[in-house]
């Protein structure tokens, strides 16, 4: 049975590799070439360093003929494993049930860049495809020797390999290598994470062969999590570790002067760990952490408050002088073209700081013992939190290994790589292992957030409606104040308290569409953190990085010009476009939706109004449109999201029945920030601490309905899905709410008091 | 500190710990159960819901010293793969989890509900399930699993 495996497994896996392994020859890899000339040196019964250019990295055979597949990212709960299983079966001519995937632990795989944009087929599985692919070569070359038939009159079938002519003339892969590593050389491209590659010398299947590649196949992780048969990373128990609980400052800022060790004395077995500006408590006992937690009295220093109140934030962006201006793919003359305009159609936009506001907060577990760290991680990035680590406590990242349990959910850089790197200093301080799980408060509060920004578009019209010339600028924090992987301590709050040197990084973004405008300039302006050390605002990657809030405003704007110059927004949309990509998921939603063509808005009577809007947008190769239909209550201000068209384009479709739990997941997540989700924060620090004062969508506010078109294009590589789909959906909600009351929604979120008070 | 005696998933506990400690810790790390998880601690979430005397409760917020001679059930409790509760065949079935973080409190509310009510209409049920918390955002798939349920014990 194909399933992820968690390290526990290992055992298995030695159990695979060890058992009667004949060791043919042990040594240091040899190139391919010279391989060539010594078939037999295509095994080894010990296992070759782990390094990306090892095909035994990424691929081996059991004893018995079963596959295990090394993969250096994860799942966050997507059915990504089940894709890669279905790859690497597909290239090795193996039944789908005979492949393992072990995913994201350091000891047995390569750093693949973990999940990352999206990027697990995209990139993930490029690389297992073309290792499985070498190695069903390397074993029709091994089987050619075995059978002394030349390997082109050689096939493979569920995993044996026989003569075309004459079946009975066969070696099945247990027989071949079963129980021995491959030792084969691949042509590494020097990248590590997303970019690493490292082919060998086959060519990987034509697409038209595919067989397991392209069916709806299910998880089998599920059954676990239901009969609680696997543990989460908030599970994982060490003989002999302490629970921790992180202090963190009630000012922003503000750092510990003095501590009352007396404030925790009757608790059993409590104590304070302090380095500097880092603080935290521990106890044997967890209740006895959380009850040390809230008892511990500590004086902090008289920090000014770092931050506007709530109220000031836009104004603050507006004002706040540029750190860094990006102008992406200036095309013509913009400012030239503007005085040429008759008409000139002005929007702005603005976006709230969000949390990942993660199901549970993060934990981590981390033991140093013997010179060895371990650290047991919901991080979606273990081998870069391995690296960051061994920067941490000064030790070789050799020495490391960062094991990825499944966590409490997983959107991008959330408090899971902080918490691995604040369990690891406790370890040290404390020489324990230590189990550390934040709050619920610093879960929300104190995790690193998506930016918060402005976004102005322009338009220019010549006399006959024609759009000359589109400025679209975004302004806003960073989305890397802190970095998208743990693997160095400035990008963690261990590292701020700590106090590492800080590092200033800037990145927005830019509209992924491709409207031909003559003129067009889409650009974007960052600004620096109110606080640069130890903020729970600092900016970082969430769930498809700054394209919600991008999109938003591009997309809104396009239905703002469309609506100037009475365009119906479909028939505008496809007006500017040329690629057939674009022009097919728009066509493909617009019609699956029953979509009228006319100009919005309609008009209505009565307490509930409708509407309907669209929106559409690519990423990273992915192109994606959404018809959202609302219904809004004007009295109350309350919107029903319900019903969403989604037509989706990325490339190949590797599993059909993964794909629709994505999309859905997407756009679940895409209703919530749209209409719900505004990090709130007082001068002194982050409010938003909870589910009461971070609310996200309920099940009661579900859609009816989420129908997907997906176009499957066999001739495109697989683009990835992870993400694309969350980005138009808050611009198709606005543009549906415009439909449905004439009012144009310009700030996220939503909210009833902000749609009543625009409909008032 | 003090000793309570514990009657989870049928079987007798001992327990030494302050009363006040709320049962998930008892649960998670004196009974050494999976689930359920430790979400709020804010009665907010239900990741840490469990059944008591078949109502189901908020294990994050009861003291450990307030349960008694109750039964305690947890989704371990519910069913097996041998002996699965219908819910956990439909989480199946329908693929529910992303990251399953979330399940305790839905499965443990919704069985109790379906329990109590027959062939509930999807307005029923959600309004039955209102609060709990999934980030994931897979409300579309819970919503498929309860009703495939509901008529798996209808
Ligand atoms: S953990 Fe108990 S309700 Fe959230
Ligand atoms: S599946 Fe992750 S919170 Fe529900």
């Amino acid at each position: 049975m194909t399933t992820h495996q968690k390290p526990q497994s290992l055992s298995r896996r030695a159990v695979l590799m060890g058992g009667g392994a004949v060791v043919v020859s042990v040594g240091a890899p040899i190139s391919l070439n010279t391989v060539l000339g010594v078939r037999s040196a295509y095994a080894q019964g010990a296992k070759p360093p782990l390094v990306p250019e090892q095909l035994s990295s990424y691929i081996a055979v059991g004893s018995d003929g079963a596959v295990s597949a090394f993969f250096g990212k994860m799942d966050m709960g997507q059915g990504l494993y089940v894709s890669i299983g279905q790859i690497v079966a597909e290239e090795l001519d193996v039944p789908f049930k005979a492949v393992t995937v072990f995913m994201a632990d350091t000891r047995t795989s390569v750093n693949q860049g973990g999940a990352s944009g999206s990027t697990g087929i995209q990139t993930g599985g490029r690389q297992m495809r073309v290792a499985a692919a070498e190695a069903r070569r390397v074993l029709l070359d091994m089987a050619a020797e075995k059978l002394a038939l030349p390997a082109d009159q050689l096939t493979v079938a569920d995993g044996v390999v026989h003569a075309k002519s004459d079946a009975s003339k066969k070696a099945s892969y247990a027989e071949l290598i079963g129980g021995r590593y491959f030792n084969v050389q691949l042509d590494w491209n020097k990248q590590i994470g997303n970019a690493l590659y490292a082919p060998g010398k086959a060519k990987p299947k034509d697409v038209k062969d595919y067989k397991i590649v392209g069916q709806p196949i299910k998880r089998s992780d599920i059954a676990p999590k239901v009969f609680c048969q696997e543990p989460f990373v908030t599970d994982v128990k060490v003989p002999g570790m302490v629970h921790a609980r992180m202090i963190r400052p009630p000012v922003a800022g503000a750092t510990p002067v003095s501590i009352d060790e007396g404030s925790i004395r009757n608790i059993p077995g409590a104590r304070v760990v302090r380095e500097g500006d880092f603080l935290a408590v521990v106890a044997d006992k967890e209740w006895d952490a959380v009850k040390a937690h809230s008892a511990l009295k500590v004086q902090w220093s008289d920090a000014k408050p770092p931050f506007p109140s709530q109220d000031a934030l836009y104004d603050h962006i507006r004002k706040a002088p540029v750190r860094k201006a990006v102008d992406e793919k200036p095309v013509g003359n913009v400012t030239e073209a503007f005085k040429t305009a008759a008409r000139v159609i002005e929007a702005e936009y603005e976006w709230p700081f969000q949390s990942h506001a993660c199901m549970g907060p993060a934990c981590a577990v981390v033991e140093i013992k013997d010179g060895r760290v371990t650290c047991h991680t919901g991080s979606q990035k273990p081998h870069f939190v391995r690296d960051g680590l061994a920067r941490t406590l000064d030790v070789l990242p050799a020495n490391v290994d960062g094991i990825w349990v499944v966590g409490p959910g997983s959107y991008g850089r959330n408090d899971a790589d902080d918490c691995a790197h604040d369990a690891a200093v406790l370890a040290k301080l404390t020489g324990k292992p230590v189990r550390l799980q934040y709050t619920r408060e610093q879960g929300t509060g104190w995790d690193p957030k998506g930016p918060a920004s402005i976004h102005k578009a322009r338009a220019a019209l010549d006399a006959s409606n024609k759009v000359v010339a589109y400025d679209f600028l975004s302004k806003g924090f960073s989305r890397i104040d802190v970095q998208t992987n743990g693997s160095r301590p400035e990008d963690t709050l261990a590292g701020h308290f700590r106090g590492a040197a800080l590092k200033v990084n800037d990145n927005f973004g830019v509209p992924a569409e491709s409207y031909l405008f003559d003129n067009k300039r889409t650009a974007w302006e960052t600004i620096a953190q109110f606080l640069e050390r130890g903020s729970p605002l600092r900016g970082a990657h969430l769930r498809d990085p700054v394209g919600p809030q991008i999109h938003f405003a591009s997309e809104s704007f396009m239905d703002e010009v469309a609506h100037a110059i009475g365009a119906d927004p479909v028939e505008f949309r496809i007006r500017y476009l040329k690629d057939p990509r674009d022009i097919a998921v728009i066509k493909a939603a617009a019609e699956k939706a029953g979509w009228q063509t006319r100009i919005s808005p309609q008009k209505q009577s009565g307490n509930t109004v409708s509407g309907r809007g669209i929106a559409y947008s690519q990423r990273n190769g992915t192109t994606c449109a959404i018809v959202a239909e609302v219904d809004v209550d004007r009295r109350s201000g309350k919107i029903w999201a319900r019903k969403f068209t989604v037509a989706h384009d990325c490339g190949l479709i590797v599993n059909p029945d993964g794909l629709q739990h994505t999309i859905e997941g997407n756009i679940i997540q895409g209703i919530s920030r749209t209409l719900w989700e505004e990090v709130k924060f007082d001068n002194k620090s982050v409010t938003s601490v909870d589910w009461l004062t971070y609310p996200i969508l309920d099940i009661t506010e579900a859609p009816q309905t989420i129908d997907c078109v997906y176009i499957n294009r066999p001739d495109r590589p697989a683009t990835g899905a992870g993400e694309p789909s969350i980005r138009p959906v808050a611009a198709a909600i606005a543009n549906a709410v415009f439909d449905a009351t004439g009012v144009r929604m310009r700030r996220v979120p939503f909210s009833p008091d902000r749609v009543k008070g625009a409909l008032a | 500190m003090a000793q309570f005696t514990l009657d989870v998933n049928g079987k007798t506990h001992r327990v030494d710990a302050d009363p006040d400690m709320p049962l998930l810790y008892a649960l998670k790390n004196d009974i050494g159960l999976n689930n359920p998880q430790f979400g709020c601690g804010l009665a907010q979430c239900g990741a840490c819901t469990v059944h008591l005397d078949g109502q189901p409760i908020r294990s994050c917020i009861t003291p450990v010293s307030s349960i008694g001679n109750a039964k305690v059930v947890t989704l371990s409790g519910l069913g097996t793969p041998e002996k699965p509760h219908p819910l956990q065949t439909a989480y199946v079935e329908e693929q529910v989890t992303q990251c399953g973080y979330c399940i305790n409190g839905w499965i443990m509310t919704a069985a109790a509900f379906l329990r109590d009510k027959k062939n509930p209409t999807e307005a029923e049920i959600k309004t039955a399930l209102e609060g709990l918390k999934c980030r994931c955002g897979t409300h579309m798939n819970i919503l498929r699993a309860v009703k495939r349920a509901a008529t798996m014990m209808g």
